[in-house]
C-alpha cells in the first residue's frame, strides 16, 4: 500500500503542493477566495516601507489564519541585504520562514546564486527555515542544501514571463539529484505548465502572476489546484515511456486476418 | 523643540523625545502591523514605548505587502 503522499518541509507537513504569491492583485480582498479555491497552505508576501498616506493598509487582513506565511527578500541585491530583510521579516512575529531572493539583474530578474548561497548559510544558522529562489544549477543547489536550505526553488522562466518550463532539462536534473523538496518557482503561466512540473516530479510549484493577473483569479486558482493535483497524481501513477513508433492499444490479433 | 530624523529615506522633523510608539499613534499606524529599525538595529515591539528618536536617527518603518 502506498504511503500517504505528503509534502514535508523542515519537518512540517504541508497539505498543498501549490504555493501562491500575494502580489499584483488589482483587488487584494479577493486573496481569501483565491486561497480557498487554490486550497493553498503557503502564501508569499514582501516587506516594504509603510505608506504614510494609507497607514491601515495590511495584506495580512486578507490571509486567513493557519496559513504559512513565506516572506521574501525581494529588493535585496546582496546576501547582506537579504539577511537584513529576513531579520526584519522575522521581527513581524509571523514565523521564521523566508524565501531568499537576491537579484542584481533588472531586465530578467534572474537570481544571484552565489549571494543566495551565502544568505542561506547565515539565515539557516540563525534558525530560519530557508527557501532559496535560484537559477537551476545542480552545483549551486547542492551548496544550498549543505548551507541548510529547507527546500530549493529553481525558476522555470523569468519572473512574470508566463513562459513555462524553459529550464526543463536543468529542473529534471535537480529533481533527480536533490533530496530536499524542489519547488518550481517563476515562469509558470498556465495550468498545463504546473502539471508539467508536477509530472516531472517537482515537489511543489510556486506562482503568482498567472493567477493574480488573470481575468478571474478565483477560477484560475481552482484551475491551478486541479492542474497540480493532476500532475502529482500522474507522477505517482508512473507514466509509461515514449516511443517514436506506434504501439497498438487494441489487440493486433483479430478475426479479419485469421 | 524638534529634531530631524531620516524616516524611510526622507528627512523629517519630529518632536524631540518622541517615542516610536507615540510616533506610530500620531500617524494612525497599528504597532502590531509594522517592524521598526533605528540606525540599522531592529526595535522589538515591546520596546516601542521606550525607544525615543534622537537627532539624526535613520529610521525605517516597514510592513508586509503583497509579493511573489
Amino acid at each position: 500500500m502506498r504511503m500517504k503522499d505528503e509534502l514535508v518541509i523542515a519537518g512540517i507537513p504541508v497539505r498543498s503542493r501549490l504555493i501562491t504569491g500575494s502580489g499584483k492583485y488589482r483587488d487584494e480582498s479577493i486573496i481569501k477566495d483565491v486561497l480557498e479555491a487554490a486550497q493553498c497552505d503557503i502564501i508569499t508576501i514582501a516587506l516594504r516601507r509603510i505608506d504614510f498616506d494609507n497607514p491601515s493598509e495590511n495584506i495580512l487582513k486578507n490571509v486567513p489564519s493557519g496559513k504559512h506565511l513565506l516572506p521574501n527578500t525581494s529588493g535585496a541585491r546582496t546576501a547582506e541585504e537579504a539577511v537584513r530583510i529576513a531579520r526584519l521579516a522575522r521581527a513581524m512575529k509571523c514565523g521564521n520562514w523566508i524565501k531568499i531572493e537576491v537579484i542584481n539583474d533588472q531586465k530578467y530578474l534572474l537570481p544571484d546564486n552565489h549571494e543566495t548561497i551565502l544568505a542561506t548559510e547565515t539565515l539557516s544558522k540563525e534558525g530560519f527555515v530557508v527557501f532559496p529562489y535560484m537559477t537551476p544549477d545542480l552545483s549551486a543547489a547542492r551548496r544550498m542544501v549543505d548551507a541548510g536550505a529547507a527546500a530549493v526553488m529553481p525558476l522555470g522562466a523569468p519572473i512574470g514571463s508566463n513562459r513555462g518550463l524553459q529550464t526543463r532539462e536543468l529542473l529534471e536534473i535537480m529533481i533527480s539529484e536533490i533530496d530536499i523538496p524542489v519547488i518550481v518557482d517563476a515562469g509558470i503561466g498556465k495550468p498545463s505548465h504546473a502539471t508539467e512540473a508536477m509530472e516531472m516530479g517537482a515537489d511543489a510549484v510556486l506562482l503568482n502572476t498567472a493567477i493574480a493577473s488573470s481575468d478571474d483569479p478565483v477560477s484560475m486558482a481552482r484551475a491551478f489546484r486541479l492542474a497540480v493535483e493532476a500532475g502529482r497524481t500522474a507522477y505517482l501513477a508512473g507514466m509509461p515511456g515514449e516511443s517514436r513508433t506506434a504501439r497498438a492499444s487494441s489487440p493486433l490479433t483479430g478475426f479479419l486476418d485469421s | 523643540m524638534s529634531i530631524r530624523i531620516v524616516l524611510n529615506g526622507t528627512s523629517q522633523d519630529v518632536t524631540a523625545g518622541m517615542s516610536v510608539l507615540e510616533f506610530l499613534q500620531s500617524r494612525s499606524i497599528d504597532p502590531s502591523h509594522v517592524v521598526v529599525e533605528v540606525n540599522r538595529s531592529i526595535v522589538n515591539r515591546d520596546q516601542f514605548a521606550n525607544c525615543r528618536f534622537k537627532d539624526n536617527d535613520t529610521v525605517e518603518i516597514l510592513r508586509f505587502v503583497g509579493g511573489g
